[in-house]
């Protein structure tokens, strides 16, 4: 079955968590000397089949061939020893250690039993030196910027004589030109022979460097592409797993922005992170925020949260100026955010469902104004009713609950906190369907008490439903904004895919 | 009902409440008198009241080392601490200070700046606990004899030493002074949202800061709170023997009261606490030396299952140790079945 | 060659320098060379167990349970002689025993996921406590060799004198500098306490270098408890209280970073004289008095790890 140039060959490989099929039957071939593209929207599987690539996870089923040969690599140090190198985003090299140690720990070159530093040194100067890497091996990793460990973490990764080099979003925190500089040595390893396999977010990335794209969704293989051959519309289309062309739904005309009282207003504001940006959010207004992963939605709304900081421009709340230096300030002032990541920054654990439901109203309070707990079991059980939160109990420790629950629960923490404006970023992320929809009425629902919304949501089908007026994102700025009937899929993904 | 449809709080109590009954039944066992208590002359006398009232600086300490653990804290000063405030009550009284009040708050005072001083360092440095605390552990001993001039000081102060010796309601003072820091910090935690903040924080500490929870501040507190009852308990360790010992005034302590904690069920990742639970941990450290006395093993052996102690309780918190159980049960269950 | 990561090397060994020079300037006899050597003598057991602390804590560990072992293993020793032992295999038995010790903290630390602080102070009470089980009396230690080994050294200039623990130590300083800096353990041992993820996707052993590291400080222990018995010529089971936090302290003062992974033993031989000078100072001028020691190391512990966090935030 194997042509002569192919490198790498998964097929049909399966990986199955406890309750989730993370990887269904794909397949996957990479060619020796090409640069090949792996996309997918979060949860599609990409970081599970690099790891199941890589040897941090065992396959539950189907093979992968490596230059002919079936592998199961047990570990990362044995994909390495095959000759598969990855470089992650985080660049994941030693800190603390030199240049030159990075490169070569664990094969030091030894003289007398003992390492043997002027060689490893030299050794690395010249390897670094075809990365046109002119910089003092001696000191510690980290007195360079992560561009250049990333340089070097590629520069280890082939050195140890790697036939297939898997770069995993390396360009997420580098400038412009750190990436044309990083492209050219991804072009170069490539025409030595070694087969890449890039994944990213920047679709532009997509069509500069690669020679082919793989996608996934959900696990599973939507197709093998040709990059010269498929647009970019298409490309959107497969990742987001919707026909372009489907017929635009008639969008009710929620709010005349005009009429409404402005809740939120950022006018031209930036963060470190963030190109400057206006968005405005009414009362009675939900506020969709739409993107792929990475392209600035997690950041805007840290930004009007007040955990990054303002750098330029200003952000308004109900017509005063706001320059929070906490979070209890926001929160103060009628904010509430639902973070993306659940289980990092928004659960508690070990702690009860009552108790997280709580938090938030009862920082608003004070420490000392402690809600008798009276009231505390009432808002608890109101909200374990009101929202439907499946368990019996509401001392349960909330790691107990369902992710679609413990979401109801940060959403009910906020709910008690009595806001204006609340920000949801991915409020359905890792959430069954029956909770989906019903999260979904919920932010319909809260729309009509009078509440504004600004939810971050990369499932467009969702935006189209719940949203008055949608704002595109994509590689940290603000791309377009579509309102009233405007509001379509097609037109939002065209926006993503930027025409 | 299983042991899985337990409230967690129950789930939690059993253990070390189970741990006490058993320790108690066996002194029991070994020696029946061990229970009887006696009222002579208004006061109560017995083992049991004896190991309530050796237990007691212990379980100060346990009271305020649970709050520090609970926001994924350490405090290894506090045996220092302890000197340096009994120190400075008997310096107080050596220069003539008579106010029972003014002694006793001066020692708090010391056991405050000691907590402000780590509380500062962990909160707002961002030092690690064990590093930042290790520091007074250190100094503090020194700082102590430097109060002390390097002496044993001795003192008669009949209110002070009350703190030590005197029996209120039949019962030692040490004990009384247990049950209303207990009630006080119990008040404080649970009667006001502090309690909640401090398991926030512990538990979650990324998820505090973004629903805008003070959490330096919080550190600051409990480090300031285990200062305190540092304090007290070095007050009463010095009213005992009527005088300041810098050397060897709650040496090693800091071991014992993490010791109580950790017998107590808190986990030393942070999160849930019990004050409660950290004094009956701190009790049955002493029944358990108690217990070894009584069954005629030498107490030289003290060490030893204290030592063996700590590291079943640690294997029993682990959960690779649960894993390797339940791979253990599964290998033998179809065995059994065949 | 200058370089930016040595800069907490320099600071310590310019404070050592600096203390010592103060001391000669104030006090006749001072600066001296046998001053100088006796601050070796009488710290040569501090410096092996520190030595075998610098390890751990590169690695981003802690190891509490030292100043017991190096009882116990003089307990060990001064039964197995009363016993009728020669010291020599008496010594095998001991250091063969920490280094198992060691073995099993550290195995202990890595599969159960547990905080080394616990484990190995569950360590110290259990050398502790065996040692007293063992013996709660002082053992007085009776033997030639033990006389001869005492005895052994080179007169130098000055009254000068460079004894077998000092040659010990400074042995075990060149050989520990080696490991950590010319070995590929050493580099290891630097990668887990750097970042231990990165180390383990970097091919890192974690298992067998978390376990070796802490069987080679309580080895170090050992050692040292052989050593510490050529001064006190007994083994008693309450010897060596809080040589743990010495052992610390000096590390940290020679400027490796508590949290791991930044530091150099040489550093930590620095962190041990400057803790001697200033003990040496002390009882020079005597008017101070001892306790002055412990607040001038709180102080420079104070003040190395706000440095160190300062360095380390930029």
């Amino acid at each position: 079955m194997t042509t002569d140039n192919t490198l790498l060959a998964l097929r049909g490989v399966d990986k199955v968590f406890p309750g989730v099929k993370a990887l269904n039957g794909v397949d996957f071939t990479l060619r020796k000397g090409e640069i090949h593209a792996l996309l997918g929207e979060n949860g599609a599987g990409k970081s599970t089949l690099i790891k199941v690539m890589t040897g941090v996870y065992r396959r539950d089923g189907g093979q992968i061939v490596l230059a002919d040969d079936e592998i199961s690599p047990a570990n990362t140090g044995e994909a390495q020893n095959l000759g598969i190198s990855t470089v992650y985003q985080e660049v994941n090299l030693l800190p603390n250690l030199s240049v030159a140690q990075n490169l070569y720990l664990g094969r030091e070159p030894m003289r007398f039993g003992l390492i043997h530093w002027r060689k490893m040194n030299r050794d690395a100067r010249e390897l670094l030196a075809g990365y046109d890497l002119d910089i003092d091996v001696t000191a510690p990793l980290t007195t360079y910027s992560v561009a250049i460990q990333q340089l070097i973490a590629i520069a280890r990764g082939v050195a140890m004589s790697a036939k297939v080099l898997i770069l995993d979003e390396p360009t997420a925190s580098l400038d412009a030109d750190e990436v044309a500089s990083l492209f050219n040595i991804m072009r170069e390893l490539r025409d030595k022979g070694i087969g890449i396999v890039f994944v990213t977010h920047f679709l532009d990335q997509v069509y500069a460097v690669c020679d082919r794209i793989t996608i996934l969704r959900n696990g599973t293989l939507v197709g093998e592409y040709d990059a010269a051959t498929l647009t970019q519309q298409q490309l959107v289309s497969h990742m987001l797993g919707k026909e372009l062309e489907k017929a635009v739904h008639e969008k009710v005309d929620h709010a005349e922005e005009q009429n409404r009282e402005k809740l939120l207003e950022v006018h031209s504001a930036s963060s470190d992170v963030l190109q400057p940006l206006n968005v405005s959010v009414c009362a009675g207004q939900v506020v969709g925020l739409a993107g792929l992963l990475g392209s600035g939605r997690t950041e805007l709304c840290r930004l009007v949260f007040g955990l990054d900081a303002v750098k330029e421009g200003e952000v308004k709340l109900s017509g005063n100026p706001i320059k929070f230096t906490n979070t209890r300030q926001a929160v103060l002032a009628g904010m509430g955010l639902c973070p993306e990541d659940r289980k990092r920054d928004g659960i508690f654990g070990p702690m009860s469902i009552r108790e997280n439901m709580i938090m938030a109203l009862q920082n608003k309070r004070g420490w000392w104004r402690y809600i008798p707990m009276k009231k505390q079991r009432e808002l608890a059980e109101h909200y374990v009713k009101a929202l439907r939160i499946a368990t019996s109990d509401i001392e349960k420790p909330i790691n107990q609950l369902s992710g679609g629950n413990q979401q109801k629960v940060i959403l009910a923490r906020w709910l008690a906190s009595e806001p204006h404006l609340l920000l949801l970023d991915e409020p359905t992320r890792g959430i069954d369907v029956g909770a989906h929809a019903e999260i979904i009425q919920l932010i319909r629902k809260l729309c009509e008490d009078g509440l504004g919304l600004l939810v971050a949501s990369s499932e467009l089908e969702e935006l189209v439903e719940f949203a008055d007026k949608v704002v595109v994102m994509r590689d940290r700025r603000k791309v377009a904004e579509v309102s009233g009937s405007d509001i379509s899929q097609q037109n939002i993904m065209q926006a993503i895919a930027g025409q | 009902m299983g042991y899985k449809d337990l409230s967690p709080l129950v789930r939690r109590s059993i253990w070390p409440l189970l741990g006490l009954a058993v320790l108690l039944l066996a002194n029991v066992l070994i020696a029946p008198e061990f229970f009887s208590v006696e009222i002579k002359d208004g006061r109560l006398y017995g083992s049991l009241i004896d190991v309530m009232n050796r237990a007691a600086p212990v379980a100060l300490l346990a009271i305020g080392m649970t709050l520090v653990i609970a926001t994924g804290g350490i405090d290894l000063s506090v045996g220092s601490v302890m000197a340096i405030a009994g120190a400075v009550s008997a310096g107080l009284i050596v220069s003539g200070v008579d106010n029972i009040a003014l002694v006793v708050g001066g020692g708090l005072l010391a056991g405050v700046a000691a907590g402000f001083v780590n509380g500062f360092l962990v909160g707002y440095f961002g030092i690690q606990p064990i590093v930042a605390t290790l520091i007074l552990m250190v100094a503090g001993r020194g700082i102590a004899q430097l109060i002390n001039s390097g002496q044993i000081v001795t003192f008669h102060h009949d209110a002070f030493e009350f703190l030590g010796v005197g029996y209120f309601f039949g019962l030692p003072f040490p004990i009384v002074l247990v049950v209303i820091a207990f009630v006080l910090v119990q008040l404080l935690m649970r009667r006001t949202a502090l309690g909640m903040f401090v398991e926030g924080v512990g538990a979650n500490a990324s998820a505090s800061h973004h629903i805008g929870i003070n959490d330096k501040l919080i550190k600051l507190m409990v480090y300031c709170v285990s200062g305190l009852c540092a304090a007290l308990a070095g007050m009463i360790a010095a009213a005992d023997i009527g005088g300041s010992d810098a050397n060897n005034a709650g040496l090693w302590l800091e071991l014992d009261a993490i010791l109580a904690v950790v017998i107590g069920g808190a986990s030393l990742m942070g999160g849930r606490f019990s004050v409660f639970l950290s004094i009956i941990g701190a009790l049955i450290i002493q029944t358990l030396t108690i217990t070894i006395i009584l069954s005629g093993v030498p107490p030289k052996f003290n060490l030893l299952i204290k030592a063996a102690a700590i590291v079943i309780i640690l294997l029993l918190q682990s959960p690779e140790f649960h894993r390797q159980v339940a791979r253990l049960k599964k290998k033998r269950g179809p065995k059994h079945a065949s | 060659m200058l370089h930016k990561k040595f800069l907490p090397l320099y600071v310590t060994s310019l404070l050592f320098a600096l203390l010592f020079l103060a001391g000669s300037i104030q006090f006749e006899n001072f600066g001296t060379l046998r001053v100088f050597m006796n601050l070796f003598t009488d710290n040569a057991f501090l410096i092996i167990v520190a030595i075998g602390m610098t390890f751990v804590i590169l690695s981003g560990g802690i190891d509490l349970s030292v100043g017991s072992t190096i009882a116990l293993s003089g307990v060990i020793i001064g039964v197995l002689l009363e016993a009728g032992w020669h010291p020599l295999p008496a010594f095998a038995v001991v250091l063969v025993l920490g280094t198992l010790f060691g073995a099993v903290m550290g195995a202990i630390i890595h599969y159960y996921q547990l905080q080394p602080f616990i484990v190995t102070l569950a360590g110290m009470f259990f050398a502790r406590g065996l040692s007293s089980v063992i013996s709660e009396e002082s053992i007085p230690i009776m033997h030639e060799f033990y006389d001869d080994v005492a005895m052994f050294g080179f007169e130098l200039p000055g009254g000068a004198w460079l004894g077998s623990s000092t040659i010990i130590a400074l042995t075990v300083l060149v050989l520990a500098v080696m490991l950590a800096n010319f070995t590929r353990f050493g580099g290891r041992v630097y990668g887990l306490g750097g970042d231990t993820h990165s180390a383990a996707l970097m091919g890192v052993p974690i298992a067998r270098t978390t376990i070796a590291v802490y069987a080679l400080s309580s080895f170090l222990a050992a050692l040292a408890g052989i050593v510490f018995s050529f001064y006190t010529f007994s083994g008693y089971s309450l010897a060596a209280v809080g040589v743990e936090l010495d052992a610390i302290a000096a590390v940290v003062i020679g400027g490796t970073l508590l949290t791991g992974g930044y530091g150099y033993v040489v550093g930590t031989l620095f962190g041990v004289l400057i803790m001697g000078v200033v003990q040496t100072y002390i009882s020079f001028d005597g008017t101070l008095s001892s306790w002055w020691t412990k607040i001038v190391i709180g102080l420079l512990l104070f003040i190395f790890i706000a440095m160190q966090r300062f360095l380390v935030r930029r």
